[in-house]
């Protein structure tokens, strides 16, 4: 099937197999390979994009689905060079560490800043409740949300501050 | 928060990670994320029955099927003396079954097609004829004599693997015999499952125009992994290239061979172009190395006082169907024997018994330095039992017991020699922290109240970084470790080391290490890992070995390089070389504070002006072999309220105190403790993989087998003592383990602290809250 899908700003037109599923487009036609797969199950989140502006895991989105709409991978967040806040922040707070789970934990942290600009923890906990990582116990990465909460609302200049006078030189 | 790379003395701080640019960028380079051109996929067939004998297999379909490039089975294997491997445990197993299977979800064929998907399509096609067998899924079933023989493979026919035993039973035995105080608990230690969050996988992509294997893997252990091929595959060694890229955890899943691997490599070898396999996680749950598993009894002599005395441990260890076990040669329990743990027992003895079953094989070290979860769990668990047998708090117990401080190197009664540690002081931070004694007045309070508030010790002693070589291999392979380091003209460094990381960080810690002991900062100095072409021989990354073994390595291999930087730093400032002294971040003239150089400078003349008579360049390289394993420990406190309605278990508090000796970033080491607490919890509360008696695997993906999500996992609160390691080059230890480690046993002791007014002594993991319901209205407990 012909399908047309805008991915990260970007028109891709595209034949695909019906059965094709919204994932391993991105990962396999677009080479876009930061959206991971994790499980079977659409347990794990790590595939999770943003269709249309809402967090959805792509393990569980058929390509075909995606035909007329706009996506947002990881890929999609850096604008310009300068990453967004919420991966600064995922940086700075040690949010992360195999790096697996990542892309999508930043997508729904993502969509739920859209949503909700000062999440509480539990706030936090339950829009990431669709996210599995294995490596950090999750206080980090509430931590980071935080953080990138506070940069996005503006009131975060002493937050964006604190990540430009202590933030890791970016090599 | 972290702090900049670019600043000098980075040893002990929390330096942003150097891995993360890429990662949160999304441009991670996984195995999955390798796409060759030409490249296919390999599907594996598994069987649906646990124990069944193989009739017939058809693979006309499969063959026919669109796209289809290649079907193997176990008969193309074993004309290519293929058909069985060697597991890490020196058992043997099968890649493609052929007379028969032994467990649900074994490996029975391979399908490669031209994409996944056709694969899976065609995998349907491939007709099997199987013959069902009788199954064995109880270990204490398999040890009687009417239980079928499993692998009637091997010359021994029983399914006992193994007896084995440590410590002094006369000594041990003759205590108990006189004892005041005997307790005596059962204690399992369910099945799990590493479960990282990326599955296994690899392309395998053979070019025979060179005759050269390069092998994308995701491996824990690339250098052990390129051996065991090369003696399983007969290509030379030198023509094998393994690259583990990134790593999406390992927990120690990503340590041995599996089928699908050897698999992928004869497709490549036949068809001459890259083949990729990647496992579902059902797949990786059902059929790759499980962990635990271990059916503990356990028995503690003691004097009325509460002074402990003796330890005896008998345990029936379930190996699955193909003991592979990821275990040093001479330990085919691993380092269980750790079991009397951080108290002073005169006198211990421990017997396992392994056997076999028909579950998948195993057991693999899962975030746990080999078999040193259950033994950890075993005793704390129990000493637990005591206090309340004696009717003692459970931290006065573990504080009269403790091995002091001034016994180190302390001798243990199963023969480990502990290198350090401070266990009172460790436990009195966590008491105080914690605010021990009011929350013991609280729960009195509260249960004069009728609620369930319980308070949870678990002070366990951990042995991690093995070698040393002497006593530590793996299929003759020596648990050394290794770093080789390369300072170019303008003071920018290249290290690599033996080691693999999945997450942990070494990108950063390792940089760190390196740049303390040069003068450097972490900015300047770059680590790669994974590559075998590139790293110096080495181990892999499990057993929290990396710190203790090539964390030491690159220490001494960096001061290795100052030794030669002295000779260069001496000719620049033309004095001599005893003049030459060196502040961590440049050297100096003794008595003379003006004049210095730094190693920036000296890099720069070891390639345009050495002194005459000294070789140019500035590389070094260093294989250590630790003289020691190191013992890292540590004091949690859980803190748990019970719901009467519902059974549910809500941690209120949990406190981590650790002890791993010198911190080389504590951003990193509070990271590592909050992803192990984590496990350790899932494990106390949620995870278990039964099999039902026909062995059918009833937890084979994650929404049967259960992962903690944000929701579930409470907020940790950590802290640390420290005491260096008195024989390691910066006195670190490793603690990537110890929150997996020590955990379990401070929940399931909270538990167990919360129902005793209802004379609860024990309950088994996983706590599920219809297992304390059921505790509950036993007792006639109603909301």
């Amino acid at each position: 099937m012909k399908i047309a899908v805008k991915v990260n700003g970007r028109l891709y037109e595209s034949d695909v197999e019906p059965r094709t599923l919204l994932a391993y487009y991105l990962r396999e036609t677009l080479n876009l390979t930061g959206t991971h797969i994790g499980c079977d199950t659409t347990s794990c989140g790590a595939c999770t994009v943003l269709l249309d502006g809402e967090a959805v895991k792509s393990c569980t989105v058929l390509a075909v689905q995606a035909n007329g709409r706009e996506v947002m991978t990881v890929e999609g967040l850096e604008q310009n060079g300068q990453l967004h806040p919420v991966q600064k922040a995922f940086w700075e707070a040690h949010a992360l560490q195999c790096g697996y789970c990542t892309p999508g934990m930043l997508m729904a942290s993502y969509a739920l800043l859209q949503d909700n600009p000062a999440p509480t923890e539990a706030e936090i906990r339950e829009a990431l409740s669709g996210n599995i990582c294995r490596c950090t116990g999750y206080v980090n990465i509430v931590k980071a949300v935080q953080l990138a909460a506070r940069e996005l609302s503006g009131e975060g200049q002493e937050a964006l501050q604190e990540v430009e006078a202590h933030g890791a030189s970016s090599n | 928060m972290a702090l900049r790379q670019t600043e000098l003395r980075p040893l002990g701080k929390p330096v942003g990670r150097k891995e993360d640019p890429r990662l949160i960028r999304g441009k991670g380079r996984y195995v999955d994320d390798i796409m060759l051109p030409n490249m296919l996929h390999l599907c594996v067939v598994r069987s649906p029955y646990a124990h069944a004998r193989i009739r017939r297999i058809d693979a006309s379909a499969a063959l026919a099927a669109p796209g289809v490039k290649l079907v193997l089975t176990g008969e193309d294997l074993a004309k290519m003396n293929l058909a069985w491997m060697p597991t890490l445990a020196g058992d043997r197993q099968m890649v493609l079954a052929t007379e028969k299977v032994l467990f649900q979800y074994q490996e029975v064929a391979a399908v490669v097609a031209e994409t996944r998907a056709q694969a899976e399509d065609a995998a349907q096609l491939i007709e099997v004829d199987y013959e069902p067998l009788p199954v064995v899924v109880d270990p204490f079933y398999a040890l009687s004599p009417e239980a079928p023989i499993l692998r009637d493979d091997k010359e021994k026919k029983s399914n006992l693997i193994f007896h084995w035993e440590a410590g002094d039973r006369e000594e041990t035995e003759a205590i108990f015999r006189e004892a005041p105080v005997v307790v005596k608990q059962d204690v399992r230690f369910p099945r799990v499952h590493p479960s990282p969050l990326e599955p296994c996988g690899c392309v395998a992509d053979y070019d025979t125009a060179r005759s050269k294997l390069t092998f994308y893997v995701t491996s824990q252990a690339p250098h052990a992994h390129r051996t065991v091929l090369a003696l399983v595959s007969g290509l030379p060694e030198h023509q094998i290239h393994v690259i583990s890229p990134d790593v999406g955890g390992g927990f120690g899943n990503k340590v041995p061979v599996y089928p699908g691997y050897v698999c992928a490599i004869v497709a490549s070898l036949k068809l001459g172009v890259p083949v990729k396999w990647i496992e579902t996680r059902t797949e990786n749950i059902a059929s790759t190395h499980f962990a635990r598993d271990y059916h503990m009894t356990a028995e503690i002599a003691a004097r009325e006082d509460g002074k402990v005395l003796a330890l005896r441990v008998k345990t029936v260890a379930d190996h699955g169907a193909f003991d592979g076990a990821a275990d040093p040669s001479k330990f085919p329990a691993g380092l269980f024997s750790i079991v009397t743990g951080s108290y002073d027992f005169k006198a211990a003895f421990v017997e396992v018994d392994g056997v076999h079953t028909n579950k998948p094989p195993g057991g693999v070290a899962y975030r746990c330095s080999f078999r040193v979860t259950e033994a950890a769990y075993l005793i704390e668990r129990v000493m637990d039992v005591l206090a309340r047998r004696l009717g003692m708090d459970p931290a006065e117990l573990r504080m009269r017991n403790f091995i002091r401080k001034e016994q180190f190197p302390y001798r243990s009664p199963t023969g480990w020699v502990y290198d350090s540690g401070d266990y009172e002081k460790t436990l009195t931070l966590a008491l105080e922290r914690i605010g021990y004694e009011e929350l013991r007045r609280e729960q009195a309070e509260r249960r004069a109240r009728g609620e369930f508030m319980g308070i949870g010790i678990s002070t366990f002693t951990e042995i991690v970084g093995a070698g040393p070589s002497h006593t530590f291999d793996i299929l003759g392979l020596k648990m050394f470790d290794s770093a080789q380091i390369r300072v170019h003209p303008t003071g920018k460094v290249i290290a690599r080391l033996g080691v693999r990381h999945q997450g942990q960080g070494h990108e950063t810690t390792f940089a760190q290490i390196i740049a303390e002991e040069l003068g450097l900062t972490v900015d300047d100095v770059l680590i790669e890992e994974g590559d075998t072409d590139t790293a110096p021989y080495g181990l892999g990354t499990y057993a929290s070995r990396s710190t203790p073994t090539a964390g030491g390595a690159a220490a001494l291999c960096a001061r290795r390089i100052r030794q030669k930087a002295r000779k260069i730093a001496a000719h620049l400032l033309e004095v001599g070389e005893d003049d030459v002294v060196w502040d961590g971040t440049a050297f100096s003239v003794q008595g003379l504070p003006g004049r210095s150089v730094t190693m920036k400078d000296v890099a720069f003349a070891a390639y345009t002006n050495v002194p005459e008579g000294l070789e140019p360049g500035l590389e070094a390289s260093y294989y250590y072999d630790p003289p020691n394993l190191t013992f890292p420990n540590g004091a949690y406190i859980a803190v748990v309220d019970i719901d009467k309605g519902t059974g549910a278990v809500k941690v209120r508090r949990f406190l981590a105190v650790d002890d791993c000796g010198t911190v080389i970033n504590p951003m990193i080491v509070e990271g590592q403790v909050h992803g192990g607490l984590t496990e350790g919890f899932a494990i106390a509360f949620m995870q278990d993989i039964p099999y039902d008696a026909d062995g059918n695997c009833l937890a084979p993906n994650w929404m049967d087998y259960l992962v903690p999500t944000a929701l579930d996992t409470p907020h940790w609160e950590t802290d640390r003592t420290v005491t260096p390691s008195p024989h390691h080059p910066i006195g670190a230890k490793g603690v990537g383990e110890s929150p997996n480690v020590g955990s379990p046993a401070a929940f399931v002791n909270a538990v167990v602290d919360a129902l005793s007014p209802l004379g609860v002594e024990h309950i088994d993991m996983p706590i599920y809250p219809w297992k304390v319901w059921s505790i509950l209205r036993a007792h006639g407990v109603t909301e």
